[in-house]
């Protein structure tokens, strides 16, 4: 037995197909292919969730993606917990844990119900004016407050065990909702040969087709007639068919986000699925087949358990087998709700009455229902609803007033008419165009390349809307060269054609503003909300839409924009178009986050680079810092060994002996071509024209505004061809700011940029061995110092291998970067590693090298300048060609400021406590004591403690820095106020003369 | 001490060496060691490199011209991705030209993901934004492109099979990508 | 995203392949050591951030890696047209029906509304 309610012989599923499913920890029956609400219909349960604000009892409302109330969580494990689900669109699984929302303790008893009581004082707005005063009280009692009885649902606290997948895909014709128009459509371009993608939000296709048995197409039932149609598209080629798959977002030039959901209705997914697939498509042309959605009607009371749109109940029964009560009333507006009455009591349901409020429904089904001898009451309302936790009755009055007269019913079908979904067509900035006769909104000016068919399209008739549709799907292939080969013909037939529908309040939804007519179940927005926002001063109905938060739920409003305009409209006394409707914004429906991030999480959040010599300084005990992607060797502690001292033991060897450093992610550019060094004189600062083939010059680029950009050391490797090094941060910005200089300045000029930084892995070997360490490597250079001087660079071998080998140091000691292409980095690095530990040396990381460098006044760009620094500023002006006439920034260091005395100026601080270390960023003043805000003079840039001076060492900018050198100033802190007296950049053997060993 | 060098010849580690993977739609193997030159040179000196190097240098975007193992890709005006999977020496054989022309030595930069199956278009378009149908991404056809956070070059060598050529470090980022993405593609 | 002509590769792209590069043609002046203040600020430092048609520099960097040149309505987000570097500015009349009103935007929607 899957449900007391399920009747024998109706809907599609298989009763043999049983799955069971814990609904608040309670056991329930289903069948396969139930959702979640058909499954809790059959069971006989209503009540499923509380309202938002007021924590009213509510139940199913629909059967689609447009419900308002039935909000699940499901839940698989603690990791695996997803709120805010709709019941109407999640299918049931064998085993599945379900959870009421928004409730406590139970969804029957729950105490925020006093909500619901209080109602008076939370009229909307109420939170805008409540909680404006005292200030202070918003941080510390309204928000933690709000905070922690708004929001649904409850997400979970561990990492989602799931993945996700993307793919970017291309099409002729995307068709987007696979009902009548869509199938129809596709199935026209399919047969163009276009390529096809279809997809619909439902795990089947059909759209209305579940729920309207009457149609036929060709002849054959139409839902088996979609059921076989997708199968055959399925099998083409050319298209794809994604069923389970929302189009949630319209953007710019045809492209489209399609959530597909793949393993949320199985029970025991395939560990190799991705639980949801985001696809990202582009279209050449879209067809919008969305479809439309019935509106409720607005009266007192309209929200209780029991009260469900006309349509879904058909789909309940007709597709999921499911009566949604015995005794079921029906309140309309519109004729499609009589057929619902119809179906149900075809399959044995008590109609208590159809109460309509349209003076003059239409013939046809006014003559059915009599035939049928269902009690009609024409030009009334219902007044109001009884019932706790369901309906359990309807007042029902004539129109304008009277006496008004209950009904016991268990269900309340509503329908005021139908909305076309015209949220696809307006995401893609379509305009929509007021119908007055008809009430609706429709496509009007298309911005895009698009077309809508069908009921969002505002056509109504069945055989209307199947030629439309195949006329589409020729059309909008034809766009891309694929023709007929034949027109297609199919006909459809089915019961009744529908007149009627209202928008807005309907009889007994007021006057008096303390009656409850639901306009937004999710936000609990009432029709007296509406009209209290226009009667404060809201005559847009943007600031309408704010201030009563109509549509702002998750669903956004489906069900209520167009009551709430109308509502809007009528109090304002203005036409619905004058009042102007609400722009729809992506998502359609929810998107998880899983979906949107989808392969980008864990070691594919970004891209982790490694040099080629990671593993081997992993092996040698290496500590890895970031920088930028990269991961860089920080230090090589050893047994015993804190950070302090391992770098302090890596600064010494390197002084007393020799480091091995790895410097493979400096950025590389080959700059190539007759034209190279002229291209460099125009980037740099420097002069290139005199540097001769086999020397290297430290060069220093600037912005055009003058402040230091990059600098690195550029080795000429022949008249045309220059080796440039970039800091490692800079790499990528600096080959741009070239290549963008080349491209659309310079273009005169034959030279070639090529990025070179992953070609070379590059080991430098730094200190007084250096020499003798790779002396016995090194094949057809001589590294004596009179044939291969400081800054210089040579072509030969090493370890056999081809290398391009710098005599250069960021260290101040005898230095040399031994440049290999980069798979021989690891057995080089070997090689020369061996050598270095045998005459006493070691590897030496980042942090050392930070410090070594800053003990000789090497600044670094980006920690020692900000963007503000001038070469002047960072001592730096011999590097400035003086007789230059042009390069980028010349004229930026003439501007005023840039030249101006009082600058901040990078000097030297030596803190008078020589064991005192500074802290990068600290602020700088003259005078301690002045008073609060101090006047702050400059900043620290690098500080460390230097193992080589036996001191503390540190870099800053102070204005007027170079002039205060000998003076005291002060680093304030919070604990204390350090002196510091400045000095000059070189804490470490100033003469130099180290270099050249 | 040079008798030594000859006897301690570096040897060569190669990013995602042994790597394979993907699944039965699309399987992932890295290529074997080529040769790459970053070519530039400008109209004029196009039909000499082209006799220098043996096949015709493509002028029009998204082509490439193969001969023998060896492939030039058009990536820019001005600018091809020259690959020899025999490894011969490429800056030589245009250097032979005698025509104004710039050619960096790549080689060792660059790494490549060979994908191979009915899905191998599917496994790229994970996270490459191109059009990938044969109509518009034919056999021969080339690109540099993104693969969501790297870039690459693409390369398509049979109506199955793309050579996914990246630098050396951004390719366990695009092999685990692509891992991924052909997982997905044989759904 | 936006699909962009690349004028190099002749071929609409991703988005996701370019980066855009600031305003176009402001030509970097020859005499840069003789300009005085005023113009170097207007060259270096003023823009216009026009609502509506506007012309700017977009890089191809994850293509054929050229610089080129887009007229773009700022307000639509549309590419009217692209070029290649260093060509003068198109002729817009050409380009725009004088019909074609600007599409609405976020922006346009909520100003209606004060
Ligand atoms: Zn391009």
């Amino acid at each position: 037995m899957s449900g007391a309610n399920r009747i024998p012989g109706a809907g599609r599923l298989t009763p043999a197909k049983t799955a069971r499913f814990f609904f608040d920890g309670k056991s329930y029956a289903a069948l396969e292919g139930d959702t979640v609400a058909s499954a809790l219909l059959a069971n006989g349960v209503h009540l499923v969730g509380r309202s938002f604000k007021y924590h009213r009892p509510r139940g199913i409302v629909s059967a689609g993606a447009e419900e308002p109330n039935a909000l699940i969580g499901v839940e698989r494990d603690a990791a695996r917990k997803q709120p805010n689900v709709r019941a109407t669109v999640q299918d049931v699984f064998d085993g599945m844990k379900v959870i009421s929302q928004n409730r406590w303790p139970s969804l029957a008893f729950d105490v925020g119900a006093v909500n619901n009581l209080l109602a008076p004082f939370f009229a909307a707005g109420f939170y805008y004016k409540t909680f404006m005063w005292p200030k202070q009280a918003w941080k510390h009692v309204y928000e933690p407050q709000i905070r922690a009885a708004a929001g649904l649902g409850v997400s979970p606290t561990e990492d989602d065990t799931d993945h996700y997948s993307s793919r970017y895909a291309h099409c002729d014709v995307l068709v987007i909702g696979a009902g009548v128009a869509g199938l129809s459509a596709a199935l026209a371009a399919a047969k163009t040969g276009a390529r096809v993608i279809i997809c619909d939000e439902q795990p089947e296709v059909g759209g209305a087709l579940h729920y309207d048995k009457s149609v036929t197409i060709d002849g054959q039932d139409g839902y088996s007639w979609a059921q076989a149609t997708a199968a055959n598209l399925a099998k083409m080629d050319n298209v794809t068919v994604l069923p389970r798959t929302t189009a949630f977002g319209y953007y710019a030039q045809n492209f489209v986000g399609l959530n597909e959901r793949v393993t949320e209705h199985l029970a025991k997914p395939d560990k190799k699925l991705p639980r949801e697939r985001l696809w990202q498509v582009r279209a050449k042309r879209v067809i919008i087949a969305t479809g439309a959605i019935e509106r409720h009607m607005v009266f007192a009371n309209n929200d209780r358990p029991g009260i469900m749109l006309a349509s879904a109940a058909r789909t309940f029964l007709n597709h999921f087998g499911v009566a949604v009560g015995k005794k079921v009333g029906v309140y309309t507006a519109n004729d499609s709700a009589y057929e619902a009455a119809f179906d149900l009591k075809r399959a044995g349901i008590t109609i208590a009455a159809i109460v309509d409020s349209r003076e003059q429904p239409g013939e046809a089904v006014l003559a059915e229902a009599r035939s049928l001898g269902i009690e009609v009451m024409v030009g009334y309302g219902v007044v109001d609803t009884g019932g706790k936790l369901r309906v359990s009755s309807m007042s029902v009055a004539r129109n304008g007033g009277g006496s008004s007269r209950k009904i016991a019913i268990d269900a309340l079908l509503v329908s005021a008419g139908w909305t076309p979904s015209v949220h696809m067509f307006s995401q893609s900035r379509g305009k929509v165009a007021y119908d007055a006769e008809t009430q609706r909104f429709l496509p009007g000016t298309y911005a895009q390349d698009c077309l809508s068919i069908g009921a969002c399209n505002g056509t109504n008739d069945l055989q209307a809307t199947i030629e439309e549709s195949l006329a589409a799907g020729e059309l909008m292939s034809n766009a891309s060269g694929y023709t007929a080969p034949e027109k297609l013909a199919l006909q459809g037939v089915n019961a009744f054609s529908w007149t009627g529908g209202m928008a807005g309040a309907a009889e007994g939804a007021g006057p008096d503003t303390t009656v409850k007519a639901f306009i937004d179940f999710q936000n609990d927005v009432c029709a007296k909300d509406i009209r209290l926002a226009v009667r404060e001063g809201m005559h847009s109905i943007e600031h309408i839409k704010r201030f009563t938060t109509n549509g702002m739920a998750t669903d956004q409003g489906k069900l209520s924009n167009i009551h709430g305009l109308a509502i809007a409209a009528e109090t304002l006394g203005r036409e619905i178009p004058k009042v102007g409707l609400t722009t729809f914004r992506a998502p359609y429906t929810p998107v998880t986050f899983g979906t949107l991030i989808n392969h980008s999480r864990g070691e594919l959040f970004d891209p982790t680079r490694k040099t080629p010599m990671h593993a081997l300084e992993e092996a040698q005990g290496a500590v890895f810092e970031d920088v930028g992607q990269w991961k860089r060797a920080w230090y090589y502690p050893r047994a015993g060994e804190d950070m302090h001292q391992a770098v302090n033991r890596e600064c010494k060897t390197v002084r007393d002996i020799a480091g091995i450093f790895d410097a493979s992610t400096l950025g590389k550019i080959e700059v190539v071509g007759p034209d190279a060094a002229q291209f460099l004189n125009l980037i740099y600062t420097n002069s290139w024209d005199t540097l001769k083939p086999g020397r290297c010059r430290y060069g220093i680029m600037l912005r055009e505004d003058g402040f230091v950009y990059d600098d690195g050391v550029v080795g000429r490797m022949a008249e045309d061809r220059f080796h440039v090094t970039t800091t490692t941060g800079g790499a990528a910005r600096v080959m741009n700011h070239m290549e963008d200089y080349l491209q659309t300045e310079f273009p005169h000029l034959n030279v070639w940029l090529t990025s070179a930084t992953e070609q070379w892995a590059v080991i430098a070997v730094q200190g007084p061995k250096a020499r003798e360490i790779i002396e016995p490597l090194v094949e057809g250079i001589d590294l004596s110092n009179e044939a291969f001087p400081h800054m210089s660079v040579r072509e030969g071998k090493v370890c056999g291998v081809p290398t391009r080998l710098f005599r250069m140091s960021f260290t101040g000691e005898t230095g040399f970067e031994v440049n290999v292409p980069a798979d021989f980095g690891p057995a080089v690095w070997a090689a020369i590693s061996e050598r270095t530990e045998a005459l006493g040396g070691c590897a030496y990381g980042t942090e050392a090298m930070h410090i070594l460098r800053a003990e000789k006044g090497y600044i670094i760009v980006g920690q020692d300048t900000d963007g503000t620094v001038t070469p002047d500023d960072a001592s730096l002006g011999w590097a400035v060609g003086k007789k230059k006439t042009d390069f980028v920034g010349i004229r930026g260091l003439r501007r005023p400021d840039l030249v101006a005395d009082g600058r901040k100026q990078l000097v030297g601080l030596l803190t008078k406590d020589p064991a005192v270390v500074l802290e990068e960023g600290a602020q700088i003043v003259a005078n301690p004591n002045q008073p609060l805000p101090m006047t702050m003079i400059g900043h620290v840039t690098s500080a460390y403690w230097s193992e080589n001076c036996g001191r503390s060492i540190a870099l800053a900018l102070v204005a007027g820095g170079k002039g205060k050198i000998g003076q005291t100033l002060y680093v304030p802190m919070p604990d204390k106020t350090i002196a510091v007296e400045v000095s000059d950049m070189v804490f470490f053997d100033k003469e130099g003369g180290r270099i050249n060993g | 001490m040079a008798d030594l060098i000859g006897a301690e010849l570096a040897t060569r580690t190669l990013p995602l060496s042994g790597f394979h993977g993907g699944s039965a739609a699309a399987a992932l193997s890295v290529a074997a060691p080529a040769t790459r030159i970053s070519l530039r040179a400008k109209p004029d000196a196009v039909a000499a490199l082209s006799g220098a190097l043996g096949l015709s240098l493509p002028t029009k975007a998204k082509t490439s011209a193969s001969s023998n193992g060896r492939h030039a890709l058009w990536l820019g005006p001005d600018e091809w991705l020259v690959i020899d999977e025999n490894e011969a020496d490429l800056i030589a054989a245009v250097a032979s030209s005698n025509m104004l022309h710039s050619a960096t030595d790549i080689s060792h930069r660059n790494t490549a993901i060979i994908v191979k199956g009915r899905g191998a278009a599917v496994a790229i378009n994970g996270g490459c934004p191109q059009d990938l149908s044969l109509a518009a991404f034919p056999v021969g056809a080339c690109s540099r492109t993104v693969l969501a956070k790297a870039e690459i070059v693409l390369l398509r060598t049979a109506e199955d099979t793309f050579r996914v050529e990246c630098w050396r470090s951004f390719s366990p980022y695009v092999s685990t990508l692509l891992a991924e993405a052909a997982e997905d593609a044989g759904n | 995203m936006l699909l962009i002509y690349c004028p190099y590769c002749e071929e609409e792209r991703s988005e996701l392949e370019f980066r855009q590069a600031g305003d176009a043609h402001i030509a970097r002046p020859t005499n840069m050591t003789e300009m005085t203040d005023e113009d170097f600020e207007a060259f270096f430092f003023l823009r216009d951030n026009v609502k509506g048609l506007t012309f700017e520099r977009w890089r191809h960097l994850n293509g054929c890696g050229r610089f080129f040149n887009a007229a773009r309505d700022t307000v639509s987000d549309k590419f009217l047209t692209t070029y290649k570097a260093g060509l003068p500015r198109p002729d817009l009349s050409t380009l725009r029906p004088a019909t074609e009103a600007t599409v609405e935007t976020y922006e346009a929607t909520e100003s209606n509304a004060k």
